[in-house]
């Protein structure tokens, strides 16, 4: 249950690029120019979703935390969450 | 449909067509812009071949059109326009004088005396002629002028004919030009009305010479350029036709061309066309033939993808069938740009830019500059740069050097503070920058920021440590996959080319080696991240990789997983092995056959002694060529893993560079404008924000967009196709008389 927050968006990604790179694909009509569309679309999906995952799971277990000004730091305990 | 990722399957077709149809024939040709014209006289020098004369007519024509668009075209009839109105001109300044001439005399009718003469001299010599006419006439007249536009208009009023008859000498003397005056009022009134009404007339004969003369001048100019394309269409033609072998009996042109195999019917039919154009009876034949040399490489591109197309022709001309990169180029360009430019506020400028130019493509070629050009030829690849970078920016989560943040941060404060940490409000006081630790329940949710980095970094302090350890590791991770995917483009080579022996070979070898050293790495990189563990006890990727290689695992906490230490041996061993497989396995095979092959020849030869003695010769410097060849393959591969792995590191370089530009602009004159609380703070923020935009564009659109540009160019030249491009052909160039008028 605490990883719901990390389970969908995962989820919702992976579902997202692998539709674009998997499924629409498919639904290219035939033309000179459907190999090339095809190529576009798998290779957007493939590198934009690695993309996502590299900068979430760097994310996932950090080894430090952010060193904030003292200023930044009573803002943030009054007003942030 | 296959034909962008490969070049199209061409062939040699011999051509044969009557002499009177040649013309025809190959204008259609032409138009049709698919064919390329061998040389089929190559021995032959310039001026020794068949339509050397027609050419040169066509080169003395094309030099006279040049020549009158520079001067006044129709120099004939503009001589005669321009002096007409020349005339015309000079006709109407004198009207106007005398005009002048006439509204002046009125004030000096005071004056009695019967002779005068009246004139007009330029103002400037108007007091040497009045010194003049005092030392010549020591006062017997009475002078009066007046000044209306540059000319003094000037009366002199004497009293005897042998005085006026001196003055008169003296006006022409100094140029002065005379114009008689009638002596009463009515005759003087009736003047004046002529010379207005002549003047009126002028005018309008002026305006209408002016406009005749736009006319010819336009008609002239939109012949021109017919004629001249018509020039350069025929010069061509003969060029061609100077490529062609005429036959003995001067009726039959023969003609070899290259032309890819599915445009083979339209060029049949053009062909057609033309001989039918030309009124010959005999159809043209068109016959394919077998050849061994090598045909030109074609790749057929449209307007989207020539762009990407033309930026890998510029390295080298792909072999003939060879794998195309220019598809895959289409969405990994701009996306390594993307990844170092990384900055969505800037994306979205670069994308509205890139949008700018494609809807209005035609307005921009008609200015006709280099640099505009080449901006409006790479119109759709800027429009795929900014759209990516958009991307990779809301992931950096770098708009402008700000964050957003739209789900809301993982890292909070509160939990820092007692009872949970450590922290008391004695210790804010106290120091200037505090760690956040995530050990400390509760600071960090457990759950990372969903979408791109975590908009607390942008207000940390240590915010370059995280970053750049995150986008080191992003730029391994991005580059060992683009050159596995460069690999893997190298086996469907050889599996088009039925080069099965390559595959074991050099393909499986050359996997081997980097999956097992750099797929190991990243494998590292990925274990690190997902794996909890505590801060002291994480070791550096780096030493681990490090000491992997040198087999040293005495150090402490070098440990990630408990079985790291024969696997990676194992790992290091196989690593290692590759390189003699790449090294010896190819060449010994080839040298088996060899010998397999002049065993078996042997009786063929004709001389027993020299023939085994030259083929043993041969034998052998084919042997080292191909040694040598492959000892340099090998090292190149190995060593360039490890240098190209490196070399991706550029990624992290520029989008670092990128960000510290951007940031400085923010901090450094955006935000000195925003911090002044008085009520000029307004008109500074005005001030200082055109200066920042000027700054945006020029330094981090413009330079950093060029950098950017070139390194990811670099990183698709050298580091992806130097695993799979051979990039040794010649290009094809089609007789395509389109081409040529774009190319003018």
């Amino acid at each position: 249950m605490a990883a719901l927050s990390f389970v969908i968006p995962m989820s919702v990604m992976t579902l997202f690029w692998g539709i674009i790179g998997g499924v629409v694909p498919w639904f290219i009509p035939k033309g000179p120019n459907r190999g090339v569309i095809v190529t576009m679309l798998v290779l957007t999906a493939v590198c934009c979703y690695l993309f996502w995952l590299i900068a979430i799971l760097a994310q996932l277990n950090p080894l430090f935390g952010p060193a904030l000004k003292n200023d930044t730091i009573w803002y943030m305990y009054y007003h942030w969450p | 449909m296959d034909s962008f990722f490969r070049s199209e399957e061409m062939c040699l077709v011999q051509l044969f067509f009557q002499t009177e149809s040649a013309h025809n024939c190959i204008n259609e040709l032409g138009h049709l812009g698919l064919v390329q014209f061998k040389d089929l006289n190559p021995g032959t020098v310039a001026f020794q071949r068949r339509f050397v004369k027609e050419v040169k007519k066509c080169e003395e024509m094309e030099r006279i059109l040049r020549k009158y668009s520079r001067f006044d075209k129709l120099e004939q009839e503009l001589k005669e326009i321009n002096s007409n109105r020349d005339t015309l001109r000079q006709n109407f300044t004198q009207l106007m004088e005398i005009n002048h001439l006439l509204k002046v005399f009125d004030a000096f009718l005071f004056y009695l005396h019967d002779r005068f003469v009246a004139g007009v001299i330029k103002h400037e010599r108007f007091p040497a002629f009045e010194k003049i006419l005092w030392r010549l006439f020591h006062g017997n007249f009475v002078l009066r002028h007046e000044d209306p536009v540059k000319k003094d208009v000037f009366v002199v009023f004497v009293q005897g004919d042998q005085i006026r008859g001196k003055i008169r000498k003296l006006c022409d003397g100094f140029h002065a030009s005379m114009y008689p005056c009638p002596n009463n009022a009515y005759a003087r009134k009736e003047m004046r009305t002529n010379v207005n009404t002549r003047i009126e007339d002028l005018r309008l004969v002026l305006k209408r010479t002016e406009e005749f003369r736009e006319t010819t001048l336009t008609a002239a100019a939109a012949n021109l350029q017919e004629w001249a394309s018509k020039v350069k269409k025929m010069k061509a033609i003969y060029y061609t036709l100077n490529l062609c072998n005429i036959d003995i009996t001067q009726k039959l042109i023969v003609a070899e061309i290259w032309c890819p195999v599915s445009d083979l019917n339209s060029v049949h039919t053009a062909l057609i066309h033309g001989s039918e154009q030309s009124g010959s009876s005999l159809s043209p034949v068109v016959n394919r033939i077998q050849t061994q040399q090598t045909p030109p490489t074609f790749n057929r591109v449209n307007s989207f993808t020539s762009g990407f197309q033309s930026i890998i022709d510029a390295y080298g001309v792909g072999n003939y069938q060879e794998i195309n990169p220019a598809p895959y180029t289409m969405v990994t360009f701009p996306f390594l740009f993307a990844v170092m430019f990384g900055d969505c506020g800037h994306g979205l400028v670069m994308t509205l830019l890139a949008l700018w130019l494609i809807l209005h493509q035609e307005h921009f070629r008609k200015l006709k500059n280099e640099l505009i050009d080449m901006l409006v030829d790479g119109r759709y690849i800027i429009f795929l740069m900014g759209l990516f970078s958009i991307y990779t920016g809301l992931i950096y989560n770098d708009c402008f050097s700000k964050s957003f943040n739209v789900f809301g941060s993982s890292w909070s404060v509160r939990p820092m503070f007692h009872p949970h940490g450590p922290w008391t409000n004695d210790t804010l006081h106290d120091s200037g920058h505090l760690h956040l630790d995530p050990l400390v329940s509760g600071v960090y949710s457990g759950n990372p920021y969903p979408f791109g980095v975590d908009p607390i970094w942008n207000i940390a302090s240590n915010k370059l440590s995280f970053l750049n350890s995150y986008k080191m590791k992003m730029s391994v991770i991005m580059g060992v996959a683009h050159m596995l995917f460069g690999v893997t483009l190298s086996l469907v080579n050889y599996i088009f080319f039925r080069n099965l022996k390559d595959v074991a070979l050099q393909f499986i070898p050359e996997v081997i080696f980097m999956l097992s050293l750099f797929g190991y790495l990243i494998f590292l990189i990925l274990y690190k991240w997902c794996v909890v563990m505590k801060s002291e006890s994480a070791p550096s990727i780096l030493l681990l990789f490090i000491n992997m290689m040198l087999f040293d695992y005495s150090s402490e906490g070098t440990v990630l997983y408990r079985t790291q230490k024969p696997v990676q041996i194992f790992l290091v061993v196989v690593a290692v092995l590759m390189v003699p497989w790449l090294l010896f396995a190819k060449p010994l095979l080839l040298y088996r056959k060899h010998k397999q092959l002049k065993f078996l020849s042997l009786p063929f030869c004709l001389s027993l002694f020299f023939g085994v003695k030259k083929a043993f010769v041969s034998l052998q410097v084919s042997m080292a060529d191909i040694f040598v060849y492959q000892g340099i393959h090998t090292i190149e591969y190995c060593l360039g893993c490890i240098s190209n792995t490196a070399s991706y590191l550029r990624l992290w370089a520029l989008s670092l560079a990128h960000a510290e530009l951007s940031e400085v602009l923010w901090k450094m004159v955006l935000q000195v404008a925003l911090r002044v609380t008085s009520g000029m703070g307004s008109v500074l923020l005005a001030v200082t924000f055109a200066a920042f935009a000027v700054l945006t564009v020029t330094i981090l659109l413009v330079m950093e967009g060029l950098s950017a540009f070139l390194h990811a160019l670099r990183l698709h030249w050298v580091e992806f196709q130097n695993k799979f491009y051979k990039g040794s052909g010649y290009k094809f160039t089609p007789l395509s008389f389109n081409r040529m008028r774009d190319m003018q």
